[in-house]
């Protein structure tokens, strides 16, 4: 070949398919990393050893050598009854924890019966009005033997409450119980709206779960600080990082102007994040995160104890990339997205039903998903050494990047003085609306593909099997409330609420009066009535 | 109608369900497609939704329901907008619509199901090509 031969061959294998490559957060991707491209790079005050400051590597020094991630299928639906039948599926087929998803009526704090509640009753997860329905769900499961997380929010003390009770009933006591709540009101105003009352008392309120946790439930995460909800709401994995780590810092500031010890507490705070489609972004994001986290924890927070700088995270694959359009593509793309998390360095991990751009997910979608991370566990050799791809340079760059990145919006909140007033600015809603829109645009416009839905489409028939929710679940739970209401002693209940709404005007720790209302079988929706009556409600003005 | 006047929208979210993120994607959409959007954001009663109609006056009207709650909800909601004699307003829906549902759907005069995956310029013409005025 002569020399203008071979140049010109190099030149035809350099033809691109596109003109620009960049991931989801908009980051241009060059064509290759060089040792040029981390010129500063340190391992000892970038990445660390595993399990050690800070945290680039891992949470932990051995990471799945030691121990796996916890399988942790988020599940619930129609009445306890059916949720306690699928938990029981799930722990049989070699599950390792619970992951409760509440119905919308629970999670708004309504009572089956109100009509904001039509519809609505067990279809996106269980049913629970009062403490005989968590005594349903949790019927022949040891409490002390497993652990719990709940996902609920507004609410959150008054489930916490409800899960402690149900264990002294089992004769556990609360320091044996383990689990989470998500509690994380924050990212409710700013991505998946189920707020109830103003931010400040709502803020009061997580804050008294952390001062009472820290007491007697040592061993609860306290919050589940999520970045998943932002990322399902349109936001792009920057965003995702940044905005879930603000939250997290105001949880920090917010607790500490209580003077509660950063030490006490920040070990108890958890993190959750989603993993979408591109690869090494989500991979770098969990690493930036670990690495962001420990810094501000020890160098703005003060943070003396490494376990306070730690940050230990779930992860859920991305809802939001499944497709209704050939659903068992969907299997691959969660295993790609589970892949990630593991390399990542996740905590506990739930993966997505391939059906579930459709519907709940049926029973054998669900184990598909969860042999999805026995594979990825069991099979893949990932496992067997930690953070497999340190030292990349791609890997490196694209961390320190993310970390940059995330460092100029929290710039921006501060300059708008901090979270609360940010949100309140509208400041995050129009961020992720803006980044939704152009990714929906360039979807539309064919410079992202998505196989099946803008391209390759055979347009065939979905033949895939629904869950049903059957309607009777409602006429049930409405008639399970009565007759508890019935049967309770409703001048104990009123008694309770009316001590609660009492210490809810000061400053007390609320939750052994939300506890003491549990006791006496006061429902969600009465609590939260009484709690309304001193707190308010919040309004949001929607942007779109 | 005549040229001059925008199509007039009206974007819903009914019942609890809190993910808006199709229902802003869609009112940008029609906004952009040179439509007059109104929002209403998220939370509302079918009760809201039909006073909002009596006031606005819009040609169409778009649900977002991704919770499973739209055989509850759509037919209150149809039957009041008929109780205020309203049958010239192009209703549909969008969400997490299951094939088996529509036919129930349809005979409460709904029209138009557009779930995950769906073009944004397919509603666009389908709203600009179905309105009832």
């Amino acid at each position: 070949m002569t020399e203008s031969k071979e140049k010109e061959v190099e030149k035809e294998s350099r033809i691109k398919r596109r003109k620009k490559f960049t991931n989801l957060s908009d980051i241009e991707i060059k064509e290759i990393y060089t040792e040029n491209d981390i010129e500063n790079f340190n391992y000892a005050q970038d990445l660390g050893s595993p399990g050690h400051y800070p945290f680039t590597r891992g949470a932990y020094p051995t990471m799945y050598r030691g121990q796996l991630w916890t399988m942790r299928q988020f599940s619930g639906f129609g009445s306890a009854e059916q949720t306690n039948n699928r938990y029981k599926f799930l722990l049989n087929h070699g599950q390792t924890g619970l992951s409760v998803a509440f119905s919308l009526h629970t999670i708004y704090g309504i009572e089956a019966d109100n009509e904001r509640a039509l519809g609505e009753i067990g279809k996106e997860g269980v049913s629970i009005d009062t403490l005989k329905d968590m005594e349903i769900l949790f019927d022949g499961i040891d409490l002390s033997k497993i652990s719990t997380s709940m996902t609920i929010n507004a609410p959150a003390s008054i489930l916490l409450a409800m899960y402690i009770v149900v264990g002294e009933k089992q004769g556990h006591t609360p320091d044996q119980l383990r689990g989470t709540i998500q509690n994380d009101i924050l990212k409710e105003y700013i991505a998946q709206k189920s707020w109830i009352f103003p931010p400040e008392p709502s803020m009061r309120l997580i804050v008294d779960t952390i001062e009472y946790c820290t007491k007697y439930v040592p061993q609860w995460y306290t919050i589940s600080i999520s970045g998943y909800h932002i990322r399902e709401a349109g936001s792009t994995a920057v965003q995702e990082l940044a905005f879930t780590l603000a939250d997290g810092f105001g949880y920090v500031e917010a607790a500490m102007e209580r003077d509660l010890n950063v030490d006490d507490f920040a070990p108890r705070l958890s993190f959750f994040f989603n993993s979408h489609n591109n690869f090494f972004e989500e991979i770098c994001k969990y690493r930036a995160a670990r690495r962001i986290w420990a810094k501000r924890l020890k160098n703005k927070y003060g943070a003396k104890k490494p376990e306070s700088m730690r940050l230990r995270f779930h992860t859920q694959t991305a809802g939001v990339s499944l497709t209704a359009q050939e659903p068992e593509n969907n299997i691959v793309r969660v295993t790609l997205q589970a892949l990630a998390a593991v390399l990542g360095g996740t905590q506990s991990l739930h993966t997505n039903s391939f059906d579930e751009a459709l519907c709940l997910p049926t029973e054998n979608a669900v184990k598909i998903a969860l042999r999805t991370q026995q594979v990825i566990a069991h099979e893949s050799g990932v496992t067997d050494t930690v953070d497999p791809l340190a030292g990349s340079y791609y890997v490196e760059w694209l961390t320190n990047k993310m970390e940059e990145e995330a460092e100029k919006y929290f710039e921006r909140i501060e300059e708008l003085g901090g979270v609360i007033p940010a949100i309140k600015a509208n400041f995050f809603q129009k961020e992720i609306a803006n980044a939704s829109y152009k990714y929906q645009k360039e979807i539309e416009n064919q410079e992202r593909t998505i196989v099946a839905v803008n391209q390759f489409q055979l347009r065939e028939p979905c033949t895939t099997p629904l869950l049903k929710i059957d309607e009777e679940v409602a006429k049930q739970q409405i008639e399970r409330l009565n007759k508890i209401k019935a049967e309770r002693n409703n001048d104990k209940v009123k008694e309770t609420l009316e001590k609660l709404k009492g210490a809810a005007k000061g400053t007390e720790n609320l939750i052994p009066y939300i506890m003491d209302a549990v006791r006496e079988y006061a429902s969600v929706g009465e609590i939260i009535d009484a709690l309304k009556e001193v707190f308010g409600t919040y309004h949001e003005d929607s942007v779109f | 109608m005549s040229k001059e006047r925008k199509i007039k929208v009206l974007v819903c979210k009914p019942g609890l369900d809190g993910h808006d993120r199709g229902a802003k994607v869609l009112a940008r959409t029609l906004r952009d497609a040179g439509m007059e959007v109104i929002y209403t954001g998220i939370h509302q009663t079918p009760e809201d939704i039909v006073n909002t109609v009596i006031q606005e006056d819009p040609d169409a009207v778009m649900l977002s329901i991704l919770s499973g709650s739209h055989n509850a909800l759509c037919p209150v909601i149809m039957d009041k907008l008929k109780e205020h004699n309203i049958d010239d307003v192009l209703v549909a829906v969008g969400g997490i619509i299951p094939d088996e549902d529509k036919p129930l759907l349809e005979k409460h005069g709904l029209k138009g199901f557009y779930g995950p995956g769906t073009e944004l310029k397919t509603i666009v013409e389908f709203v600009k090509n179905n309105l009832k005025r």
